[in-house]
């Protein structure tokens, strides 16, 4: 269980501001979307974040997690999970690999294998150690993307529109599936998201980010 | 906004920032140097003794007397014209041809066709193709063979067609390598642009395909193709082993009568090779200024071309004729190479038969001790200059990943710089930098020298894929926890396998094609294939020819196919890795 507070965090390219003074706190067990048109700075909010903030970008602010400030952090130390659109499974692991990629080397042996085979149980796709992650369905793809984001054992959950690519059944499911994995480990989540259908599935807050009006388009 | 409540410290900038001072920080400046300081202090060192100036030799002071003698040579001004002419004929010849063929044939199966026969082709080293397409079109060659029957020759007859005076042959020879890597150069310029939906357009507005292509297409691709183009230019007027196997010799162009001169026991003989070299280096600039005219004239031409609007609907003789040409090239340099191949397992050919009466291995038993020690030079330089040049660009490029920088085109034009200065002008000062310091004739200086030519072809052909690669991958990998380190080793390298050991056959096949700079830099004791080769063409022993143009020619080849089969092999199970994708 831990929250997450965005303090007053403003974001510019270059000198032209995107976001400014955003306020933010997120609960365990709290999913929030984050909506606004495109270009309007809400993926680049995430980047900062995750620590992974192009050069061009500069942001002010402080981002923490149970009151500890993660914002000087490397973004390996910072243990903020993301999903993107796409899957961005590894294509040169196995999906067992691509799970072990994720899982903290603490765990060793028998207990990896274990934890990793768990996961996968979880995901209903028991005995998918060995696959091709090419060969999966477009779901299965996306379960395991969050099996392996989850194995990492992040105290955030950031989403970028990780549906927007499903068809409507899967998508659904698959939302579900997030929803319900974030909400049972307490992980704050904070989405972003186009689909207001995304936003009515968390049954909570909507946060509406506007074009700041010296911004390009 | 909120400026003024945060102290400064919390302005956080672009998160690896920090990756500007880290060692990885070292690589631009430390690979910039190595290119351009032997390059700088070359230039230099040929430029002094073209004034009189080298007192290991006795030159004291500077004057022009160097210069008085060059021109005071006959044939001189004989060479200079033939470099040009042969210059701007094949770089002009090269680049028509690959932009009329592809206008003709974009975006069609023989266009797939003709560029999956490029790597092969551009695998090859120059004087090798030289070599073939001499076994080719010599008077005792495989063409006067075939047409014997036609022509009813018995024996062969007594005509100049390989040295002939005009330099055609030698254009030929050029317009066979360089086209290749002209058309590569353009498929990668193609595949950047919008090409398709443009020749679409322009023939929803009633334009002919050829046509429409060279007007709506070219004109972008051109500003792309422009550093390669003046490359080519530059090899072309101052090649010097093509010219040696194919090119006129009574005069020769300035490039081989300068290897003369510098290769001369006459060691006065040097200052006025150096102003040879300064001259062959004005010749290319020359060369140069004249290409810049010539695009301003097409400019305005194309520009008149387009605005008249026609339509160009009747391009049938031009698709032909361009797929005749270009296809024909890569025939004839294929064709070469299987001649050369013959040779060496040739017992008994005698003219005009078409093929080898018998076969047998005798050559290559025979020569197998002469041959060890030139392939295991080829090799151990070779593998080393490729490796190292490889760990410098991908410093590089990871670095330039990470603190987020895109190069200008600045950079890209000093990347090329030792491939747009004729090398015989800066190699000679070279020679004369490494007795200085004592490392000639050393086996680092081979490998120095080498490096200088295999890093911008490792750059050149490492950077686009390892710019497309997706960074969100990088990024996901950093959220699981991984470090920027990791990320490399275990992410960015594995799924980059390809295109790294690509790059690394390219700057093995340039390493081995290197004539010049194992001469002046090996000091002539790290016989090569290459350097073995030449030396070789002056007698008329084909059989032992072909045997090392097989080697020449076979060793890239394998390098090739181990960068495409390595990762093929290691990937089997994995379809998101495979070719096609």
């Amino acid at each position: 269980m831990s929250d997450l507070r965005l303090q007053s965090v403003s974001l510019y390219l270059g000198r032209t501001p995107l976001i400014e003074n955003l306020t933010l706190h997120i609960e365990p067990t709290q999913v929030v979307t984050l909506m606004g048109e495109s270009g309007v700075g809400k993926s680049t909010l995430l980047a900062f974040i995750c620590g992974t903030l192009e050069p061009a970008f500069t942001a002010r602010g402080r981002v923490t997690v149970d009151d500890t400030e993660i914002t000087g952090l490397a973004p390996e130390r910072r243990r903020v999970g993301i999903l993107f659109q796409d899957d961005l499974l590894f294509p040169h692991l196995s999906v067992g690999d691509n799970l072990a990629f994720g899982l903290s080397p603490h765990s060793r042996g028998a207990e990896r294998r274990a934890r990793i085979s768990a996961a996968l149980e979880e995901a209903g796709l028991a005995g998918f150690e060995a696959r091709d992650p090419a060969t999966l369905s477009g779901g299965q793809r996306a379960r395991v993307a969050l099996m392996r984001t989850l194995l990492a054992e992040p105290r955030v959950l950031l989403l970028d529109e990780p549906f927007s690519r499903l068809d409507a059944i899967t998508r659904a499911r698959f939302r579900a599936f997030v929803f319900d994995h974030a909400r049972n480990r307490g992980i704050p989540t904070l989405m972003v998201t186009h689909d207001p259908d995304d936003a009515r599935a968390t049954g909570d807050r909507v946060v509406e980010l506007r074009t700041h009006p010296a911004a390009p388009d | 906004m909120a400026r003024g409540t945060e102290s400064a410290a919390s302005l956080q900038v672009g998160s690896d920032a920090r990756a500007r001072r880290g060692p990885l920080g070292l690589f631009p400046a430390l690979t910039l140097g190595l290119l351009l300081g032997p390059l700088a202090a070359g230039l230099l060192g040929t430029l002094l003794p073209a004034f009189g100036y080298l007192p290991a030799l006795g030159g004291e002071a500077l004057g022009l007397a160097p210069w008085r003698t060059l021109f005071a040579t006959p044939g001189v001004g004989e060479g200079v014209r033939l470099s040009l002419t042969v210059g701007l004929g094949s770089t002009l010849l090269s680049l028509g041809l690959v932009a009329v063929f592809c206008a003709a044939w974009h975006g069609t199966r023989w266009f797939r066709w003709l560029s999956r026969l490029l790597s092969p082709l551009l695998a090859v080293p120059h004087v090798t193709v030289a070599f073939g397409l001499a076994f080719l079109l010599t008077p005792s060659g495989w063409l006067l063979r075939l047409l014997a029957p036609l022509t009813g020759f018995q024996r062969p007859p007594d005509w100049l067609i390989v040295h002939d005076s005009w330099g055609l042959s030698l254009m030929l020879g050029l317009v066979l390598k360089e086209a290749p890597f002209l058309f590569l150069m353009t498929l990668a310029a193609l595949n950047q642009s919008n090409a398709t939906a443009l020749r679409q357009l322009a023939a929803s507005l009633g334009y002919g395909r050829t046509s429409g292509w060279l007007k709506a297409v070219f004109p972008q691709l051109y500003p792309q193709l422009r550093l390669p183009v003046f490359a080519v230019l530059a090899y072309s007027c101052a090649s010097v082993e093509m010219a040696l196997v194919l090119g006129p010799t009574t005069p020769a162009p300035l490039s081989v009568q300068l290897l003369r001169w510098f290769n001369e026991p006459d060691l006065a003989l040097r200052f006025m090779a150096s102003a040879g070299a300064m001259l062959q280096l004005g010749v290319v600039a020359l060369a140069m200024l004249i290409w810049c005219g010539l695009e301003r004239l097409g400019r305005d031409l194309g520009r008149h071309w387009i605005r008249w609007g026609g339509r160009g609907l009747r391009d049938g003789w031009l698709r032909g004729l361009s797929l005749g040409a270009l296809g024909g090239c890569f025939t004839l340099t294929l064709g070469s190479l299987l001649a050369m191949a013959l040779w060496s397992v040739a017992r008994l050919w005698r003219y005009p038969d078409v093929l080898p009466a018998s076969f047998s291995l005798e050559q290559w038993l025979r020569h197998t001790d002469d041959i060890l020690l030139p392939l295991w030079n080829t090799l151990s330089v070779g593998l080393a200059a490729s490796i190292v040049a490889l760990v410098l660009v991908l410093g590089c490029l990871e670095h330039e990943v990470r603190a987020g920088r895109r190069p200008t085109v600045r950079a890209l034009w000093l990347l090329y710089l030792p491939l747009l200065i004729p090398q015989i002008a800066f190699l000679f000062g070279i020679q004369v930098l490494l007795v200085g310091v004592g490392l000639d004739g050393r086996w680092v200086a081979l490998l120095w020298s080498h490096l200088l030519f295999v890093l911008p072809y490792v750059f050149l052909s490492l950077a686009d894929p390892y710019r497309a690669f997706d960074e969100r991958y990088a990024r996901s990998a950093r959220c699981l926890g991984a470090s920027a380190n990791g990320v490399f080793w275990r992410v960015r390298l594995p799924m980059l396998l390809r295109p790294v050991l690509v790059a690394l056959a390219v700057g093995f096949a340039v390493s081995v094609a290197q004539y010049l700079p194992t001469l002046f830099a090996g000091g002539g004791r790290f016989p090569t294939l290459t350097t073995e080769a030449v030396a070789l063409s002056a007698g008329s022993n084909r059989r032992i020819m072909g045997v090392y143009a097989v080697l020449q020619m076979g060793l890239p080849f394998i390098a090739f196919a181990l960068a495409q089969g390595l990762p093929a092999m290691l990937f089997r199970h994995r379809r998101g890795l495979q070719v096609g994708r």
